[in-house]
């Protein structure tokens, strides 16, 4: 007997995601469901020869894998066995397959043309300069931010950025908020985001309207996603980087979206259609006509003046 | 030259604060509107423009109130009724003597009497000023200091956008009503003799 429910704990939102696995079907369906019938609930059953009966236990939560995230994800093509042993489809497994090397990101994408509009090769390279990069030894890898079996592309399909926002920021809060996980790669203490981030105006706001990445990568424009995680002492802290005319955010949080925009001749489109960014948000057009009514005011004013100068000398 | 006891003391001080308060919400203003990655022209940093933009219009809003309350409680609000009858007419001629019947010398149209302190060009902007535009953006700093009461979408479009297109309008246009109210204020008897009668409260009697 298996029960049902309990998700994994993995971060963020998986809007759109059971739409997704309704409609496709995978051709290891079937072959696949011998793993999620144990790890695709928080409970399972086996049997146990010794004691002669059936025995139900609490799966580890980390070895939960949610099936509708799983077929909703990018690589819901796959066979769970295309990445883990096919030893696997023994029970019990064997121990040293926890040992097991995981293939990380560049691996499957790294040199393949059809991957090349990711740019897989310098997502790589921004993560070895990355801090995350030093706590690869204690186990950080891609998998830390981006949960092979739940991975959705996001922001390039994104039609709504809060959203979005709310599904990066939990990749990052899912260790930097969460000291269990965090202290498995790091022995710092423990941060709280919220008192470190006291300077910040309208902390709320800006936590709700842009990504932790904003201000902690250093922006790279051939990749789509910064991935250059710096130490914090580089973290953006002036406001006018972001809000003014030619806002970082535009070659971020807004990078995708501006480009689709400009290319539609709609300069800063997305930024009036979804977001609102003072100091970012100029109107060209109500600048100008500010500018001129300023400049026929000022010149009436100094024609009254004249007159004025000319009637005393009469 | 007769006086006449036009200012009472809460206006002057109401006015005075008013003045200042307004001078600072425009240099703060600009400074988070127009700043950019080098810090340019602007007196104030980003993060310091906002924290006394959002004091200065705080203060503002509780002076605002003290306005319009004074005006209820007392005579004054009288000066701004707008008469409908020869309403154009008035405005035109009260015009028509700012652009060319002074410097011809013609007597104004419209002189301050006990119980007129404003002509009928004064009257309609400062109605506007004070009863439209001052409530507009008061409303609409509202809604951008507290943004999540603003309404998200409005036909598709952010309400935080169209909240601070108006409050920048609105901005603008008393900034510039301000412009013209500062010059005005120099066609007294001579340039100086207005400001004095916002800080003595005695209006020169044969003047505008």
């Amino acid at each position: 007997m298996i029960s049902t429910g309990v998700s994994g704990s993995e971060p963020g939102s998986s809007a759109g995601t059971a739409a997704d696995s309704a409609t496709f079907k995978s051709p290891f369906y079937d072959d696949n469901e011998l793993c999620f019938k144990c790890h695709g609930q928080s409970t399972y059953s086996y049997t146990n020869e010794n004691l002669g009966r059936q025995v139900k236990a609490i799966m580890f939560s980390e070895r939960i894998i949610n099936r509708e995230r799983f077929y909703g994800s990018n690589h819901k093509s796959f066979a769970c066995t295309d990445c883990h042993s096919s030893e696997y489809t023994n029970f019990p497994h064997a121990g040293e397959l926890r040992m097991e090397q995981m293939y990380t990101c560049i691996d499957c994408h790294g040199n393949d043309e059809k991957f090349a509009q990711f740019h897989f090769e310098e997502i790589e390279k921004e993560y070895q300069e990355s801090v995350h990069y030093q706590y690869e030894e204690q186990g950080f890898s891609c998998w830390k931010c981006h949960d092979p079996h739940s991975y959705k592309i996001n922001i390039r399909n994104s039609s709504n950025l809060k959203e979005t926002i709310l599904y990066d920021n939990n990749i990052c809060l899912n260790c930097h908020a969460d000291y269990d996980h965090f202290q498995l790669l790091s022995d710092k203490k423990e941060i709280n985001i919220i008192t470190r981030h006291d300077w910040l105006l309208n902390q709320e706001s800006h936590f709700k309207s842009v990504r932790c990445i904003e201000c902690h990568t250093k922006v790279n424009d051939s990749i789509l996603v910064a991935h250059m995680v710096r130490p914090v002492e580089y973290a953006v802290k002036g406001c006018n980087e972001c809000h003014s005319q030619n806002s970082l955010l535009m070659s971020s949080l807004y990078k995708f979206q501006s480009r689709e925009q400009r290319a539609d001749g709609f300069l800063n489109g997305v930024i009036l259609n979804q977001s609102y960014v003072i100091g970012a948000n100029r109107n060209e057009y109500l600048n100008l006509i500010g500018l001129l009514i300023f400049l026929a005011v000022a010149g009436v004013i100094v024609t009254h003046i004249s007159f004025r100068i000319i009637k005393k000398r009469k | 030259m007769s006086y006449i006891y036009l200012y009472p003391k809460w206006i002057r001080l109401w006015h005075l604060f008013n003045g200042l308060l307004f001078i600072i919400l425009i240099i703060t203003g600009l400074s988070m509107q127009y700043t950019d990655k080098d810090d340019n022209i602007f007196l104030v940093g980003f993060a310091r423009a906002v924290k006394w933009h959002n004091i200065a219009a705080i203060l503002l809003t509780i002076n605002y109130i003290v306005f319009v309350t004074g005006n209820v409680i007392t005579k004054n609000f009288r000066f701004y009724k707008i008469e409908r009858k020869n309403f154009l007419s008035d405005l035109i001629s009260q015009f028509r003597y700012y652009s060319g019947g002074m410097f011809r010398g013609e007597k104004q149209p419209f002189p301050v009497t006990e119980n007129r302190k404003f002509n009928p060009l004064q009257k309609f902007t400062y109605f506007l000023a004070m009863y439209i535009a001052m409530p507009l953006l008061i409303i609409s700093g509202i809604g951008l200091m507290f943004p999540e009461i603003t309404i998200n979408r409005f036909f598709d479009i952010s309400g935080l956008i169209l909240t601070d297109l108006l409050h920048v309008t609105m901005g603008f246009l008393l900034s510039v009503f301000m412009l013209i109210h500062i010059y005005t204020c120099t066609l007294g008897s001579t340039p100086g003799s207005l400001f004095k009668s916002m800080l003595s409260g005695y209006h020169e009697s044969d003047e505008h």
